[in-house]
């Protein structure tokens, strides 16, 4: 039995999973926290938020983040491939960074227009 | 000096204020003006890179840029003015003006048949607190470390120690952490985190970062920088237990200890305000004591979570353009008093004839609970209401919501309160 | 190898005072100081208290430019722009024995030449200072005021540069040797020859002794820790607050500052060292509440700790080292307030070894600055249409604009800090101890100084 705090809202329901019995969860208040429970027990993955340079823009950075989630061990390795990143600017809410980011599926997407 | 009248003045053009400006022209306001000091509106969640924003009220999981960014979207349309780069300097209570300056528009005094006070918080910072030690460079609140890593893009630093698990130090720990920084342990004096337990987990614990709880920073070395940190474990009047030290080599201190609401114009407009929240002690439509000034979001009290911000600051605004239209509250208030457990409420007093379905009560908590608790209201020993819970804590504000014709029963003061089921 | 008339060595209050009693006149000045800026060790941490002069024993030197330097000190404040407030101040008496040592420091007082000292009953003194502990009597001393220690420093050292004098920072001295019509000083950034020299480097000034003479007198640095409160307390008293002296130490004094806020301290502990200690402010605490029980330090926005240059002489130091090679050192309490009597005397000490130095006909002796936060709406208009940047708010806590922050890095003596900028525009001086406006000033800082973002902290 494994014990976790439920991240997919701020109530952070405290999840038990089963993982000898099909990775049955209890203790969440709601059909995501079973499926954060499940998943973070067979296959954990994180949403990664960070920021790029932009150059000529009105600011230095752009925040991203990873329009999915990716799996949680590749966190520093997304992080890692947007060092020495410069998109010019200007850039759009939403505007794709680095597609596919280290292979994970997920891309890269600016969350604010610079 | 230009001489202005708006139907609404929005001080503060955070989370809060574009929530509040938005609801008043929802609800008839015809011309709104949001003076914001920065030089975009958003406030603090321009900086807030990370997710985790807009569970609640959009019912899905955005970052704080993104979620600012939906409300600025809806600033075009007409009737909202938005004054940038805009300092409000000093208001007048009576006559609801608000003095402001700014380097395109000089000094202005901006009338507002409604004001809105919207202006959010500051951190605690290390003399409010009063850590020893040298008195060096590398301690940083964790909001302006936040700042300078995300907008500004330098690193504060490279062996962190975070004083403080508020919900931003835990959030800037991740963020050191991914972007190559070392996080050597969050420090929290009180036997609780807090931060919201999400935080600890996908925060701290993803990262295998300690959390040592009871424990506080007795001494900071450094020459120029610091150096190192010494920690020790305290006892239950949060005095340091000899012995128990712990010393940690590192650049940086990051403090996450609090969050003060900035109150200096109300004070200076002499509203009244309350001790237990340094906000304004406001009605149930988030009026304060002061006719036609409003006031709402972390200036009133300190949130958690801005999809609170955004549903008060909406009642806010959609009163503040009922004032504008000359529609006032009516009837006597009752007071809503902190029973056992109980260490603030918002609001503070509640006019039940205003009330249409029922009145949101915000709350927090003095200590940890968990079991079978129940919150309740109570009104001369008599419960009124009474909501399950099994779990409360200090660092996580609590709502329940009080029905009108529950409230039509009170006289006087209701009382809310924490029990806990006999054993 | 060219040789300036005089070498400054530490531009603290006293080296500052110096430096601009000597500009003033037709000689060349040469400042050299150890740190970053002006200002930096026991000139910015102190209690900012320009004494009335009742403490020293009459006939001291001590005596002498106190209540000198207090008078010029009244004159230079104004005419330079610099922050300072005729709080007056009160010794309290609590018991029959305290009693006793006011008559002695009324007695002491009349014999140095203070005006209107007068000791208060226990009403006139609760009448005046409603927040007091009850007590038997206190020392009335209508002529103590508060200054802000480091823009007293600051004005008097830009005034001396205006004036023709050179400020080089991050110069530390680290030897002297006598060459043929004065000395060589030996820096990093090369030597400096000098035909006089002026050794105002506080708490190092016997290391600068023992460069050309004999020890002959040792410095017991002083550490003293504070409280600084926010501006909600700042009304908490009005005038300066001390205690007598008692087994415990000097006393606790609790005061409003220069600035509107309110300082409480310092203790005493024979230490060189900056850092604050659990143990040092929980007594400072205590004994400040003996004097006002009700003071919050919850307010607390601040605390630090300053050393003071204590010597084991009763007296200043002040006199020739060396020929040509004067001491200005031991500046202990009250040395802010000595400091321009100080330097009065130390021209004419270096007049009579023969500096010829007549005054000029025309130099700066005045000195503006903009304060936004203390201007009225109308001033604040018309100020802000001339000139925009008044019109953007840069510290919020201080209402300092950004205008003030180009003024300050605009300034003869330029800063290179943050804290730097915090000195000269009052930005971060506030209760979030510059949270919000820091990136800001950096921002300016590194665009109007041509520092890189990362080099500046």
């Amino acid at each position: 039995m494994r014990e976790l705090v439920c991240i997919v809202c701020p109530k952070g329901c405290r999840l038990h999973v089963d993982e000898e019995n099909g990775y049955k969860v209890t203790g969440n208040s709601c059909p995501r926290g079973e499926a954060y429970g499940r998943e973070e027990c067979t296959n954990p993955t994180r949403v990664v938020t960070s920021t790029v340079a932009v150059a000529g823009g009105a600011h230095p950075r752009c925040p991203v983040k990873t329009n999915r989630p990716v799996p949680k061990d590749r966190m520093f390795d997304v992080v890692r491939a947007l060092d020495g990143l410069v998109i010019p600017a200007p850039v759009a809410l939403g505007q794709v960074i680095v597609a596919d980011v280290c292979g994970t599926g997920a891309d890269i997407v600016a969350t604010r227009g610079v | 000096m230009r001489e202005e009248l708006y139907d609404v003045v929005v001080i503060g053009g955070g989370p809060a204020g574009l929530a509040a400006a938005l609801a008043a022209r929802e609800n008839g306001a015809q011309s709104v003006l949001i003076l914001e000091r920065d030089t975009e509106p958003g406030g603090i969640l321009n900086q807030c890179i990370h997710n985790g924003f807009g569970l609640h009220w959009f019912k899905e999981e955005l970052t704080g840029p993104e979620y600012a960014g939906r409300f600025i979207a809806q600033l075009a349309g007409g009737g909202i003015d938005v004054a940038l780069d805009t300092m409000a300097l000093s208001l007048d209570a009576a006559t609801h003006t608000v003095c402001a300056v700014s380097r395109k528009d000089g000094m202005r005094a901006v009338r507002g048949k409604a004001v809105v006070l919207a202006m959010g918080c500051r951190e605690r910072t290390r003399g409010a607190i009063g850590i020893p030690g040298a008195r060096c460079a590398g301690i940083f609140t964790a909001g302006t470390a936040q700042r300078y890593v995300n907008v500004e893009g330098y690193m504060v630093g490279r062996r962190v120690l975070i004083l403080g698990s508020g919900d931003i130090g835990l959030i800037m720990a991740r963020r050191m952490t991914l972007e190559g920084a070392k996080v050597l342990a969050c420090v929290e004096v009180m036997p609780y985190s807090g931060g919201l337990a999400r935080n600890i987990a996908q925060c701290l614990n993803d990262f295998g970062i300690p959390l040592y709880l009871s424990h506080t920073i007795i001494d900071i070395e450094g020459d120029g920088r610091v150096e190192r940190a010494v920690v020790a474990k305290v006892d239950e009047h949060r005095r340091p237990i000899p012995g128990t030290e712990m010393t940690f080599e590192c650049d940086t201190i990051l403090l996450s200890v609090g969050l003060i609401p900035e109150n200096e114009l109300t004070r200076g407009a002499g509203i009244e305000l309350d001790a237990r929240t340094n906000g304004a002690a406001v009605y149930e439509n988030m009026e304060t004591a002061a006719p036609g000034v409003f006031a709402c979001g972390n200036v009133l009290h300190v949130h958690d979570l801005v999809d609170y911000v955004t549903a008060e600051s909406r009642r806010a605004g959609a009163a503040a353009a009922a004032y504008a239209r000359s529609e006032r509250a009516r009837g006597g208030a009752i007071s809503l008093a902190c029973g056992d457990g109980v260490s603030y409420t918002v609001p503070q007093r509640v006019r039940v004839e205003s009330v249409e379905k029922g009145v949101d009560v915000f709350f927090r908590v003095r200590r940890v609970f968990d079991g079978d608790l129940r919150v309740t209201a109570r009104c001369g020993g008599e419960v009124l209401a009474s909501f399950r819970r099994e779990h409360l804590a200090p660092g996580e504000m609590e709502r329940v919501t009080l029905p009108r014709v529950l409230l039509d029963k009170a006289r006087g003061t209701v009382t809310i309160s924490v029990e806990e089921a006999s054993v | 190898m060219h040789m300036v008339d005089v070498a400054v060595i530490g531009c603290g209050v006293t080296g500052a005072a110096v430096a601009c009693a000597l500009a003033r006149r037709d000689v060349s000045v040469l400042v050299l100081e150890a740190e970053n800026d002006v200002a930096m060790r026991t000139t910015k941490a102190n209690s900012g208290i320009l004494h009335a002069g009742y403490d020293p024993e009459p006939g001291t030197r001590m005596a002498k430019w106190n209540v000198r330097g207090a008078q010029l000190a009244k004159e230079l404040c104004e005419a330079l722009d610099v922050p300072r407030t005729e709080t007056g101040s009160l010794v309290l008496a609590f018991t029959d024995g305290e009693v006793r040592h006011l008559e002695q420091l009324l007695e002491r007082g009349r014999e140095n030449g203070v005006p209107g000292l007068r000791i208060l009953t226990a009403e006139e003194t609760a009448a005046m200072e409603p927040h007091l502990s009850p007590v038997k009597a206190a020392l009335y001393a209508p002529t103590a005021a508060v200054v802000s220690p480091w823009e007293y420093a600051l004005a008097m050292a830009e005034n001396a540069v205006e004036n023709g004098a050179e400020v080089r920072l991050s110069c530390p001295v680290t030897g002297a040797e006598p060459v043929d019509g004065g000395w060589l000083l030996h820096t990093p950034q090369g030597d400096v020859a000098a035909r006089f020299v002026v050794n105002a480097a506080g708490v190092h000034a016997g290391e600068v002794h023992e460069m050309v003479a004999p020890k002959s007198f040792e410095t017991i640095p002083c550490r003293g820790e504070y409280y600084l409160l926010d501006k909600s307390e700042g009304t908490r008293v009005h005038s300066v607050i001390f205690q007598c002296p008692n087994e415990l130490g000097k006393g606790v004094l609790v005061a409003p500052t220069a600035h509107g806020n309110l300082i409480v301290g310092p203790n005493a502990e024979d230490v060189d060292s900056t850092a604050n200690t659990a143990a040092g402010l929980a007594f400072v605490a205590e004994m400040a509440r003996k004097s006002v029980p009700d003071v919050d330090l919850r307010q607390n926005i601040r605390n630090f700790a300053g050393v003071r240059a204590n010597t084991d002489q009763k007296d200043f130091v002040f006199g020739f080292a060396a020929p040509g090679f004067v001491d200005l050192a031991g500046m202990k309490s009250p040395g802010l307030t000595a400091a321009p009597a100080a330097a009065e005397d130390t021209v004419a000490l270096l007049m009579s070894a023969g500096l010829g130095a007549p005054e000029k006909e025309n130099c700066v002796r005045t000195r503006r600055r903009v304060r936004f936060r203390e201007l009225s709406n109308e001033e604040r208009a018309a100020l802000v249409t001339k000139q925009p940047a008044y019109g953007r708010v840069v510290c919020r806590c201080e209402t300092v604009t950004e205008g003030e922050i180009l003024d300050a890095c605009r300034s003869p003596i330029p800063p290179c800090s943050i804290d730097g900028v915090k000195r000269r525009a009052g930005s971060g001086m506030g209760r979030c101890q510059g949270g919000f406006c820091s990136p800001r000033v950096l921002e300016i800082l590194s665009r109007e100084c041509g520092i890189d973002p990362l080099d500046i902290t």
